[in-house]
């Protein structure tokens, strides 16, 4: 029989018995070869889960180091590598393949195909991660050690940097292939494999923000990838396409950067909106409002994050004219950002609420990723950016979106889809202990960097004044104890369930869940919708 | 009236979030660092924008403080009904979940209304941004470059026109970081050893640009932010309101050094800034020709080329074959030698006796040692030999 998780799968009507495979591949043949989508998603979430932890010891060696003023630990060069790495590790390595994770796993399973449209290129753009993250974090060992020019590299400070720039830059080149080929694979999973009956317009939300963050995806890495193969020719084959020296504008890297860096943005937290749109109906019993509202403000957060990139920009000294575009474009954001918010919010409103883990981290994320929000909204008004450009506000807003944004939706996702993944119950107790641990920690840590940037505090600074020394520590404080935080989550309860210890997962735990995964039994087996299912009117059940 | 406002929202704000610090058991420990606020610089926990010394700054801190008062009542609000809902709406409290889920009014409203809103941000927003870029009818244009890791400034325009100095960290400052135990010095990584130096109610026109990498020159009480981009100029202003010093940092990650190349600069009244010029200017007058600096062949011969023509000339003529009495210098077997101090010497105190002057006392010995190259090196003569202003200076004893 076929490797299977679960060898009882039955509730689906069509067990995978039928057909004896005595070639599938067992023990590590499993994962290297693997071509099912289940089983590569768990390998794309064990890997970002990896990373998270190496780009969490950075940061706590980031954290270490500014806990007071002067130089304890680390020298300037060192403490810029860290905060280079620690950037680049979460954003390529933890939160984007963990979301990928998310889509291996949950997609086939929603709109009811049997697995990824192409089983095979699914394997390779997993196992070309492997490769670049060993590059990526090879690069500390290189003479002069890891780049230390930012995560955003900008030049002309990558043009002064080492051979580990160019392991970074293939790196991010395999990363950026392996982005493209998963997006390929979810946009035709959705648009060619989706059950009959499941029409775009009833398909889930999470399968419709992956739709819209797979074509980012494609628009934007290969613009990535020629700004860093630029770097490269302007390194070693003698280009001048930012080196001033040889006539190279070093803005136009920065225009080039951020037209792939703002889209990516949005690639980290459209995901995180599916998630969340699934999780809110499923606790407060009752349908998303405002379900065709949500997809025309996903694809319009989609369309606009093209024209806004040059507000990360403003202290370059852009016309004014170029400068007030981009602000209102900026701020234009805000309205479908909104609408998504009040949806959730109306979707709560009079529902039956009960508040289990995953719900918890929803709400969680909806309460601190609008905090995120509304320093966006601040930051993009130019005058007040530039004030406050290069300073811990913006290390704060950004760190409000990403960890309380998509790392908590990611942790509401686990919470939500893993008694489907594993078949087992996680323990509800430890959940709320790691949801309240990390929420405390996490605001401990950063609401002081909203107060050290608006005194003026810039980022990236390997020791400071005086001044800054008390919120330093709290901040450090808490950065330790969220760290904790995942190390608790991680052996108490992640493993306990990937052991299958806990109590046995029903086939839908949650009363209130829609969707086509709870049609198949806990956890799913090895092979789900062989035959496209037989869907009722608004595709949420099988019912032949 | 905004300045009015900025003062009460300022105020307020502060003393909430002051307020909800201590209670959290979070409250200052002063002892641990016993630092001071620095004036024109960051204040021990400061909570808030900097205070403003330019009436841009006041601007975008109302602008900054109108935003944070919209944001806080749209977040009250938003999550009051969120936590009434979630009071409210439980399962456990028997809640019977609604069947609702559409209403094109509602999302039409939801819509519209915060665009409203957003428009009435960027209104205020986009006068500030037209103020800031309005870097015309400068008094004093000061050149601002970027290096790793120092700050240079040139006074290109206005009072104080040729002035230039390079700005760094003091090196004990620098030192006691490594040491990793800092000293409670309430200017600890502000102090430089040459502060930019402007007059008070001037509108000063600042235009950066970098040797090497991105660097950005920032002065929080300024408002002033703007990127120092090596082979590119770009320009910002401020008019300073109060003399004092005002403080900032390099803000664009610059190399290993990023943390230690702030900036300092000194607002005086007009009158301690026209005297601060003149003194400058002396200084530079003094320091113009150090007689020990040692100089390449080309500078010399550019610089000796003008002292021929503007003094040998005449007699010599500029092809330095000379005419009637007056020697020629081209191919002279003094010119020529590989011992400097007889042409030395004999411009120096001149051959009265064939009518050659004494220089002694009209050239500097830079000039003298750049005339000399210069003849030692022109038409026919190709000696390569180079005469240091030194060697002059050695001979006029």
């Amino acid at each position: 029989m076929s490797a299977v998780l679960d060898p009882h799968g039955h509730a689906d009507g069509h067990a995978h018995d039928d057909h004896h495979d005595h070639h599938a591949p067992t023990g590590w043949r499993r994962w290297v070869f693997a071509t099912n989508h289940k089983d590569i998603g768990t390998l794309y979430l064990l890997f970002s889960f990896t990373m998270l932890m190496v780009g969490g010891v950075l940061a706590l060696c980031i954290r270490a180091e500014l806990a007071q003023p002067g130089l304890q630990f680390f020298n300037p060069e060192m403490f810029n590598q860290f905060t280079t790495m620690h950037g680049l590790i979460m954003v390529f390595g933890a939160i984007m393949p963990a979301f990928v994770g998310f889509a291996n796993w949950m997609v086939p399973l929603q709109v009811g195909a049997s697995d990824m449209a192409f089983a095979r290129m699914n394997n390779f753009s997993f196992w070309l991660l492997i490769p670049a993250a060993a590059m990526l974090v090879g690069s500390f060992f290189t003479p002069g050690g890891a780049p230390a020019a930012g995560w955003t590299l900008y030049a002309p400070l990558t043009l002064q940097m080492g051979p580990s720039m160019d392991m970074s830059i293939f790196a991010m080149h395999i990363m950026g292939a392996s982005s493209i080929m998963g997006s390929i694979n979810i946009i035709v999973t959705i648009l060619n494999m989706r059950a009959p009956g499941m029409t775009l317009m009833k398909m889930p939300l999470f399968c419709w923000t992956w739709l819209i963050t797979a074509y980012l995806l494609i628009a934007v890495m290969p613009v990535l990838a020629g700004a860093i193969t630029m770097t490269l020719t302007d390194r070693h084959f003698g280009t001048s396409f930012f080196n001033p020296a040889g006539g190279g504008d070093p803005v136009l890297y920065q225009h080039v950067f951020w037209f792939f860096g703002h889209p990516e943005v949005y690639i980290m937290i459209l995901p995180a909106f599916g998630i969340v749109s699934a999780i809110v109906p499923a606790f407060a019993r009752k349908k998303l409002f405002g379900y065709a509202s949500m997809v025309y403000a996903t694809a319009s957060i989609a369309i606009l994050s093209f024209i806004v990139w040059a507000h990360h920009m403003f202290a370059t000294g852009m016309p004014v004219t170029g400068q007030l575009f981009f602000m209102y474009a900026t701020m234009l954001i805000a309205v479908p950002t909104g609408v998504k918010i009040f949806n959730w919010l109306a979707t709560m409103w009079r529902g039956s609420m009960t508040f289990e883990t995953p719900m918890l981290f929803a709400v969680g994320f909806i309460f601190v990723f609008t905090m995120g929000g509304f320093t966006g909204l601040i930051l993009a008004m130019a005058p007040v950016d530039i004030e406050l450009q290069d300073t811990y506000y913006v290390v704060a807003h950004f760190h409000y979106v990403l960890v309380a944004g998509s790392l908590y939706a990611l942790f509401a996702g686990f919470y939500y889809w893993s008694p489907k993944w594993t078949g087992v119950m996680y323990n509800e107790t430890r959940g709320k202990i790691h949801f309240w641990w990390s929420l405390i920690a996490f605001n401990v840590t950063f609401f002081p960097m909203h107060f050290l940037g608006l005194a003026g505090m810039p980022r990236r600074y390997a020791d400071y004044p005086a001044q800054f020394a008390d919120f330093n520590l709290l901040a450090s404080i808490g950065a330790f104890f969220f760290g904790f935080a995942q190390v608790y989550f991680f052996l108490l309860v992640v493993l306990p369930v990937m052991r299958g210890k806990g109590e046995k997962a029903p086939q839908k735990p949650w009363d209130g869940a829609e969707g086509l995964e709870w049609e198949v039994p806990s956890p799913a087996p090895f092979h789900t919708f062989e035959e496209p299912p037989k869907l009722n009117a608004d595709a949420t059940r099988v019912i032949g | 009236m905004m300045n009015a406002r900025v003062h009460r929202v300022g105020g307020w704000t502060s003393r909430l979030i002051a307020l909800a610090t201590l209670a959290l058991g979070l409250a200052a420990s002063p002892a641990a660092w016993a630092v001071n606020d620095l004036p024109g610089g960051p204040a021990v926990n400061q909570i808030d924008l900097t205070p403003a010394a330019t009436h841009i700054a006041e601007d975008l801190h109302w602008l900054h403080n109108y935003m944070l008062i919209i944001c806080l009542v749209i977040f009250v609000a938003v999550f009051g009904v969120m936590f009434y809902s979630i009071f409210k709406h439980r399962k456990s409290k028997g809640a019977v979940p609604a069947t609702f889920h559409e209403s094109l009014a509602v999302e039409i409203a939801w819509t519209v209304v915060p665009f409203v809103i957003v428009i009435f941000m960027a209104l205020p927003a986009t006068r500030v941004v037209v103020a800031m870029k309005d870097t015309t009818n400068a008094d004093i244009t000061v050149k601002v470059t970027g290096y790793q890791w120092k700050w240079g400034y040139d006074y290109i325009n206005g009072e104080g026109e040729g002035i230039g100095f390079v700005s760094t960290l003091d090196t004990a400052q620098r030192d006691f970081s490594d040491s990793g135990k800092p000293p409670t010095a309430d200017d600890y990584l502000f102090k430089v050893d040459n502060p930019l130096v402007v007059p008070v109610g001037k509108k000063i026109r600042v235009i950066t640009t970098a040797d090497d990498v991105i660097h950005s020159w920032s002065v929080p009480a300024f408002g002033v932010k703007q990127d120092a981009i090596p082979g590119f100029v770009r320009d910002a202003w401020f008019k300073a309101e109060r003399i004092g010093i005002f403080y900032g940092q390099c803000s664009e990650l610059c190399g290993k050094e990023h943390a230690y190349m702030p900036i300092q600069v000194k607002v005086v009244s007009a009158e301690d800034y026209t005297k601060w010029v003149a003194d400058q200017k002396k200084a530079i007058a003094a320091k113009a020709d150090d007689p020990n600096k040692v100089w390449a062949l080309d500078a010399l011969m550019a610089r000796g080329e003008k002292v021929y023509t503007g003094n040998c000339a005449v007699c010599h003529k500029p092809d330095g074959k000379g005419a009637g009495p007056v020697k020629p210098l081209d191919a002279s077997a003094v010119v020529l030698s590989d011992n400097h101090l007889e042409q030395i010497t004999t411009v120096l105190n001149g051959r009265l006796d064939k009518g050659m002057p004494s220089w002694k006392a009209v050239l500097n010995d830079t000039d003298l040692a750049a005339v000399i190259t210069y003849t030692k090196n022109s038409w026919s003569n190709h000696t390569g030999q180079i005469v240091q202003p030194a060697e002059v200076l050695a001979a006029r004893k």
